[in-house]
């Protein structure tokens, strides 16, 4: 699967955008945390470019252990959820409702 | 009961009425009192509710229930989901998370009539080699206390070193069951994926993610496995396996090899250390005891720990999305909109290891980087997988150290991931290629126990099991435990 | 300027299976609040997928439909962004593999002509949950009773370039999916629900212009509208020498106009990567072939039929089979020896006013089509004249399925009366009352014969076969 750009166009001397990667992961960093997150980054990633160097010219995609083809069940309902037991630790809930902060749309 | 008993040992004795299943779990129940505080290998302890499943226990035998594992103790690493207890992947994210339904590695147990008595330490979400980044505080190696058990099943390795409990679960995704086992002297099988149901088990990597148990000697490992292991319709990823000779393991123990195996010895494995001459004198046992030794190549697991770092985070980044604060686990104070409840949830529910990992996951899944990093990864993990397919046409297993090193000190290595993630060097090839592995004691370094592994074809854990089983009958690394002269 | 508009839809298709496709909780609509959100919709930690096999049977049975190819090796990937409704944080959907490949479908709007539709793809999903925004002060409130239902999500190519072709385009999607039973099609329920991508450019311009994406359309007259004000606001934007931007709007049927929707502005870097959960499905090819000999005769095949052997007008050939209810009455009421003619006629008639004045669906009609094809054959065999076969079909509407037609038509004094000598007397007697007007009559002026033929209908109460009444006063001249 492809998402743009060829296999050359990243490298670790890339400076890594924290903060956009925080924003997508959805994780509040304080400044600091940011800067200390980045360092490590730096260093994950220059370990991580040491496997740039191996050839997979034509070598097909691993993305499973198995190799295998998926399983499939039939179509038969087999639960019947009661939201009380589900919701009993649950952070904010109203009339088996999940409560989260008002969203505009 | 003698401490440092088998589940064999303990199972004959229940057997033959030496105790009962209730007295056999409140004598565990005294020792975790007593000495778990030092190692805190334990976050929760189930004591009513076990001495209820061993009474229950107690009453089928007396019923005339024979099942070797009847009664038995043991306890569940707090990664498997275990219906109206606390299960908290050792994080402050699920630190009040009561499941809501069982693992099936906790039902299949459970109706084994195995008695669960606690939920042991682990690293948080299992991203750790030394169990320093549990929310619940770091577990102590029971050999050393100033020195980590290994990670990220930390907890289940030191309760069973320490005689705590003679069994544990693990999980393993990329050496959680074996480096632990390797640091504490123990016994720790990470079967081939798809032996065990991952259903309930909390998900750090799920292409790699492996349950497997965690014991004194490799008899107890095939015991255990027995009852762990089994098709699961609720799993795509569980296999569908008819291996006879599992069952009968259970109930016969396990046999002796019938012929001398073929071992290799992975060159790129076996550099100089200080790991190197328990590994000697083991490789010198098996030659004794008829097998044939032999250097093999597996080119590519140089590149293996890469690999394993960016197909891991990856998988994890997006699993651990779930826990948004929204439906269970940490919520922060008063959120102001449904951006702030996710990010500050969690920023606080996460440590800083699972965060380094959700971003390191995050940015090589993203536009621009996947081809050059997952899909590249992606590409080498079939490399290493052929690898060791070309390995085994020549040899049965292959025979390596568990860990670059024996159990090192804590805050050693806290402040440099890179150097801890060298930790995994050993096991994650295998786990790359869904593998199954042995970690058996083998010797020791700096007075700390040191394991070698067993890596064996998919599906063929009968080998290692085997072959350790031989080795353990022949030497008593296995049988040392800490407190005592070495 | 003129300006030419460039559509796209896509159509997320609600799969008719039982149970969601990744979980074993149910897909009934209407539940109370999270009463049908199980462990694995709910995301629960240590969760896992395991794929519906009939979803996966009618995502291919909607690709032989469409003539599209069916890929027997997909993969399912996740999709990762944030919302209140997506419980694990992703969707489990497929990117570069779907199941079904490129298709078509042709589509003739209202007073238009044929447009061939291209049909890029059509692929597998999972259904988020709903937030409901105005049931707690400052809260938005998240049921996640849909999350899991299965979705397939046809994506057109950019073929469309009137609201109108768009709006014919959705219909006949859902007339397909309703013919091949994958969906039932409840627009109101959110069975079927579309996205369209609309761009304007100067005609003649071969570049498309930028794009907006209208999202959560769920009406065919809203498609129609949304899409056409979307139309009208690029225009006035450019001409005014502005710039469209790429974003996502919904529509506001209560005001008719679109709004950029804040909450989906945010960066959608979505990370897709195969979910390590569910290994690719494989398709054999075997169980294509078995589904392509269960499918139904499609709506363009059927239309045809209709046409070609038995006789129909093409309008009243669209008519009946654009709705597979409506289509299978037909073939039904036909096969029980009904005229095929006489029937399109009642079906979009009589049956259509009756079922609409009650808001009942056709497969809830008491008239069957068995009652439908015995009451055509009274008409036939002249036992009934048009006025007595309505009130004929009143009574059957009363009755319902298990009702008598020759008993009723019997009990209700319905037949026609055939008697030569009591139509005779009745003649006569009109006659000798009526001197004058049956002079005019011998006269030649033969509107008299219609006053004439109205009396003894008033006087036998319709029964009478006027063809019959005409001749016997003809003999009498």
């Amino acid at each position: 699967m492809s998402q743009e750009t060829p296999e050359t166009s990243a490298t670790a001397q890339d400076s890594i955008d924290v903060a956009h990667l925080a924003g997508l992961a959805r994780l509040a960093l304080s400044d600091k945390a940011s800067a200390e997150v980045a360092a490590d980054l730096q260093s994950i990633m220059a370990m991580i470019d040491a496997m740039r160097a191996v050839d997979t010219d034509g070598v097909q995609p691993l993305s499973h252990p198995l190799d295998a083809a998926v399983r499939l069940r039939s179509d038969v309902v087999t639960e019947s959820p009661d939201p009380q037991h589900f919701q009993r630790h649950a952070p904010a809930t109203a009339d088996q409702y999940y409560l989260v902060p008002r969203v505009v749309e | 009961m003698k401490k440092f008993s088998t589940l064999r040992t303990m199972s004959a004795s229940l057997a033959q009425g030496d105790f009962s299943s209730v007295e056999l779990i409140q004598d565990h129940i005294a020792h975790i009192h007593n000495e778990d505080a030092h190692l805190n290998s334990f976050i929760t302890l189930s004591a009513e509710a076990a001495l209820e499943q061993a009474a229950a226990a107690d009453k089928l035998r007396a019923s005339g229930d024979t099942r070797p594992t009847l009664g038995l103790p043991f306890a569940h690493k707090d990664i498997f989901c275990t219906n109206g207890v606390l299960t908290t992947a050792g994080s402050k994210m699920l630190s009040n998370f009561v499941a809501p339904y069982d693992a099936t590695v906790v039902s299949n147990m459970a109706a084994a009539g195995m008695v669960c008595i606690g939920k042991t330490n682990m690293d948080e979400f299992a991203m750790g080699s030394s169990n320093e980044t549990s929310y619940f505080g770091s577990v102590s190696n029971p050999w050393d206390t100033q020195r980590v058990p290994g990670g990220s099943s930390g907890g289940s390795a030191a309760a069973v070193a320490a005689g705590l409990v003679a069994g544990a679960t693990g999980t393993d995704t990329g050496g959680s069951i074996r480096q632990p086992a390797s640091l504490c002297g123990i016994t720790g099988l990470k079967p081939t994926y798809g032996r065990i149901s991952r259903y309930g088990m909390i998900a750090f990597a799920s292409s790699l993610d492996q349950a497997g148990p965690m014991t004194r000697d490799a008899e107890d490992a095939a015991l255990m496995l027995s009852v762990m292991a089994g098709f699961d319709p609720k799993d795509s990823t569980s296999a569908q396996r008819d291996d006879a000779w599992l069952g009968k393991m259970a109930t016969d123990g396990i046999a002796e090899l019938d012929q001398p195996l073929t071992i290799g010895l992975p060159e790129e494995y076996f550099q100089a250390g200080e790991h190197m001459h328990a590994i000697e004198a083991a490789k010198a046992e098996l030659e004794k005891l008829g097998h044939t030794l032999k250097s093999v190549s597996l080119p590519h697991t140089q590149a293996a720990v890469p690999v394993y770092y960016v197909l891991a985070s990856a998988e994890a980044s997006t699993n651990l999305s779930r826990y948004d604060g929204v439906r269970f686990g940490h919520r922060c104070d008063s959120p102001q909109s449904l951006q702030d409840l996710y990010e500050r949830s969690r920023e606080e529910g996460f440590g800083q290891e699972v965060k380094r990992r959700i971003l390191t996951g995050t940015y090589t899944l993203s536009v621009g980087y996947f081809d050059a990093y997952y899909l590249k990864a992606q590409k080498i993990r079939r490399l290493i997988a052929e690898d060791f397919n070309n390995a085994f046409a020549g040899v049965d297993l292959l025979l390596a150290p568990t860990a670059p090193t024996p159990a090192f000190n804590k805050n050693q290595l806290t402040d440099d991931p890179v150097a801890m993630y060298q930790q995994d060097l050993y096991t994650v090839p295998s786990s790359l290629a869904g593998l199954p592995a042995i970690s058996i004691p083998c010797g020791f370094s700096q007075g700390m126990p040191m394991g070698m592994q067993l890596i064996a074809p998919a599906f063929r854990e009968d080998l290692p099991l085997a072959l350790a089983a031989q080795f353990q009958r022949h030497t008593d690394w296995h049988l040392r435990h800490p407190g005592e002269e070495l | 300027m003129s300006w030419e508009a460039v559509i796209g839809l896509e159509i997320h298709v609600q799969l008719a299976t039982q149970s969601k496709i990744f979980s074993g909780a149910s897909t009934a609509y209407g539940a109370a609040p999270n009463a049908q959100a199980c462990n694995i919709d709910l995301g629960m930690p240590g969760v896992l997928p395991v794929l519906n096999e009939r979803a996966v049977e009618l995502a291919i049975r909607f690709g032989l439909a469409i003539d599209a190819q069916i890929n027997l090796y997909s993969i399912f990937d996740r999709k990762n962004y944030f919302y209140a409704d997506l419980p694990k944080g992703y969707q489990i959907s497929q990117f570069e593999t779907p199941i079904v490949g490129a298709g078509q479908v042709t589509v003739t709007p209202e007073n238009g002509k044929p447009r061939r539709v291209g049909i890029t793809r059509a692929h597998l999903e999972e259904d988020a949950g709903k937030s409901v925004h105005d049931l707690y002060p400052g809260q938005t409130a998240v049921d996640l009773n849909r999350t899991g239902t299965p979705l397939l999500e046809v994506v057109s190519e950019p073929d469309m370039r009137t609201a109108q072709e768009a709006s014919a385009y959705f219909r006949q999607i859902h007339t397909l999916a309703r013919y091949i039973g994958i969906c039932d099609g409840n627009l109101a329920e959110g069975s079927m629900r579309c996205d369209a991508n609309v761009s304007v450019r100067p005609t003649g311009q071969e570049a498309f212009g930028e794009r907006t994406e209208i999202k959560n359309i769920n009406s065919f007259r809203f498609v129609e509208q949304a899409i056409e004000h979307e139309i009208a606001r690029q225009i006035d934007v450019l001409e005014a020498g502005g710039r469209i931007h790429r974003e996502t709007r919904l529509y506001d049927p209560d005001k008719d106009e679109t709004r950029s929707m804040r909450s989906k502005e945010l960066s959608n870097d979505y990370r897709y990567f195969p979910d390590p959960d569910l290994m690719p499905l494989t398709i054999s090819e075997a169980l294509v072939e078995r589904i392509r000999s269960e499918l139904p005769e499609l709506p363009d095949a059927r239309c045809a039929r209709y046409g070609d052997q038995l006789g129909l007008s093409a309008s009243d050939a669209t008519a009946i089979s654009s709705d597979i209810d409506r289509a299978d009455f037909f073939d039904a009421a036909v096969s029980a020896g009904a005229n095929a003619k006489q029937c399109a006629n009642w079906i979009m008639g009589e049956l259509s006013a009756y079922l609409n004045k009650q808001a009942m669906p056709l497969s809830a009609s008491p008239v069957t089509p068995s009652l439908l094809a015995q009451l055509i054959a009274r008409v036939e065999d002249s036992t009934l004249s048009s006025k007595t076969a309505k009130t004929l079909f009143d009574a059957l509407w009363e009755e319902g399925p298990s009702a008598d037609v020759d008993g009723l038509i019997s009990s209700l004094n319905l037949a026609q009366m055939s008697d030569d000598g009591a139509l005779t007397q009745i003649i006569d007697d009109l006659i000798a009352a009526n001197p004058k007007q049956f002079e005019e009559l011998r006269g030649g002026k033969d509107k008299m014969l219609g006053f004439f033929v109205g009396q003894v209908m008033k006087a036998t109460q319709g029964k009478a076969n006027p063809q019959q009444v005409n001749e016997i006063i003809r003999a009498k001249l």
